[in-house]
């Protein structure tokens, strides 16, 4: 017998994915996941002069587009209101752009998935990581932005981390179900994203919650997105840890997106290389 | 040991596939009759043990890629089971996994982590392979830039540097020139001789004759014969020279 570590896998037909084993998997192959991550972060900006600080110049970008159209019509309403703004979307463009992207990022793996032997989720789950660097590095811009405004920094922003993971957890259950479903019909990506516009102002980011008339607001809260939004915004704009109430919407919100996204996805992963 | 072990396993497709919920709807509405099924493999039983070198030969579309990737544990099988043990490398094709726009370094750990291996341990490697693939003077420009044969090469470099147990090779024998080509062989030879457990896939009986021990023909999804190198090769011989002055 050789040194190596004994691992036996048993295939057998009609069998879903098991959690276990898949975990297991993904632990074995933290090698590709970094390498994934790091072509993700890499590979976009290698033909740009700027390179990866358009990460860094887009939400810049957007902040003035918004700021400059907006921000006379809601300042009475919120001061600040760049950061106002940009504290939710950049919550929300994470969640929109991970799905999109973890669609793709399958879709454009495809032939690799049917070729070599990877944890069929590591491609949804290293979208949803490269996805938080740059959330990360769209905060850097936020606060510099935060500086130059003279907006308060809370010291309640060391609730952010918290608040990331919710948010990061909610987007993967998301994306594993929608890259799931992407695999047996092409439409969903693009039904999707032509979704995700409307879905972003059915959401508190651009304006503030108190311009809905009270008779309609709980059918905007009925949006799960909300809170997703609102525990990144309450440490960063408001300056508050989000109230127990909002935190446990959130958790469960969360919770029960990466549920039902992993039941989806175990059952369709085996069927998923006929159509890939 | 067994490494492989398959029981009974089909694998099988949907002739016409449905690609979005258009279509969906509409065949759903027309009462359209589902479509059969297309058996790339049915019905196979084999075993592989430990340190055997296999060929998997056939016409094309007969099921060895198939074969090769069920056993893999890459596709999961429709009916039966599929059970490997040990560390199996992954299916070896090509050009797989390869990152047109990193560099040829970038890409040997990038591909390498596709077979399971870190940084550091591809770190340990990477001159060994730049050297095998003789490509060392393009190695930090893009892949994009390569020819065919230089991304062949530095594939093949990388996909034999790793020691792995089990190694799966599906048509990577007529790879590059024949300097290139005889190199490769020998390299597959070494795995053979130090006790790893091979299974080519290839059209090339020639090089498969020296470096295996036993052979599975397969064609139609099913395994036509199964044993000593030599006699399923022959054997495989006769049956396509017959059928090619049948049609000529």
């Amino acid at each position: 017998m050789s040194s190596t570590i004994f691992v036996e896998r048993r295939y057998v037909a009609g069998h879903p994915l098991q959690l276990r084993e898949e975990a297991r998997e993904i632990g074995r192959s933290a090698a590709l996941l970094f390498e994934l991550v790091h072509r993700d972060l890499t590979v976009r900006y290698k033909r740009s002069v700027l390179g990866f600080l358009w990460t860094m110049l887009h939400p810049l970008l957007l902040m003035l587009i918004f700021a400059v159209v907006f921000s006379s019509v809601f300042r009475g309403r919120s001061p600040h209101y760049e950061t106002y703004f940009l504290s939710a979307y950049i919550a929300w463009n994470f969640f929109a752009q991970t799905t999109v992207n973890a669609m793709t990022s399958v879709a454009w793996n495809g032939p690799l998935m049917k070729r070599v032997r990877v944890p069929q989720s590591i491609f949804t789950l290293s979208t949803v990581i490269s996805g938080l660097v740059n959330v990360g590095l769209s905060l850097i811009v936020l606060f510099a932005i935060m500086f130059a405004t003279g907006t308060p920094l809370h010291a309640t922003l060391w609730f952010l981390p918290v608040s990331l993971l919710l948010v990061g957890i909610f987007s993967f259950g998301a994306s594993l179900a929608l890259t799931a479903i992407s695999i047996f019909f092409g439409d969903v990506r693009e039904m999707v994203q032509a979704g995700m516009p409307a879905l972003m102002y059915l959401t508190p980011i651009i304006y503030p919650i108190s311009i809905v008339p009270d008779r309609y607001r709980w059918i905007i809260r009925l949006n799960p997105l909300v809170y997703i939004v609102e525990i990144v915004r309450d440490p960063i704009y408001y300056g508050i840890i989000p109230s127990h109430l909002t935190l446990i919407v959130a958790t469960v919100v969360s919770l029960g997106s990466l549920t039902i996204g992993w039941m989806i996805f175990r059952h369709m992963a085996p069927r998923f290389h006929a159509h890939l | 040991m067994n490494v492989i072990e398959l029981q009974n396993v089909s694998v099988r497709y949907r002739e016409t596939k449905v690609r979005s919920l258009k279509e969906m709807v509409i065949r759903s509405l027309t009462a359209h009759p589902r479509s059969g099924w297309f058996y790339a493999l049915r019905d196979v039983s084999l075993t592989i043990h430990h340190g055997e070198a296999v060929a998997i030969i056939g016409p094309n579309g007969a099921g060895k890629s198939t074969l090769l990737r069920v056993a893999a544990g890459i596709i999961p099988p429709s009916a039966g089971v599929a059970i490997s043990r040990g560390p199996v490398a992954p299916v070896l094709e090509l050009g797989t996994g390869f990152e047109s726009e990193l560099s040829g370094r970038e890409n040997i750990f990038f591909n390498g982590a596709l077979l399971g291996c870190s940084r550091d341990y591809m770190r340990k490697r990477v001159d060994d392979i730049i050297d095998f693939s003789g490509i060392e003077a393009f190695i930090d420009a893009p892949i994009r830039t390569y020819s065919t044969g230089m991304v062949a090469r530095l594939a093949f470099a990388v996909a034999t540097a790793i020691d792995a147990e089990t190694i799966l090779l599906d048509e990577i024998l007529a790879v590059g020139d024949a300097s290139f080509r005889t190199r490769c062989n020998e390299r597959i030879a070494r795995f053979v001789r130090n006790g790893a457990t091979v299974i080519v896939v290839s059209h090339e009986l020639e090089p498969l004759e020296s470096l295996c021990s036993r052979a599975i023909w397969v064609a139609g999804g099913s395994v036509v014969a199964d044993g000593a190198v030599v006699d399923v090769i022959s054997r495989y011989r006769d049956r396509s020279q017959s059928s090619a002055a049948l049609s000529a």
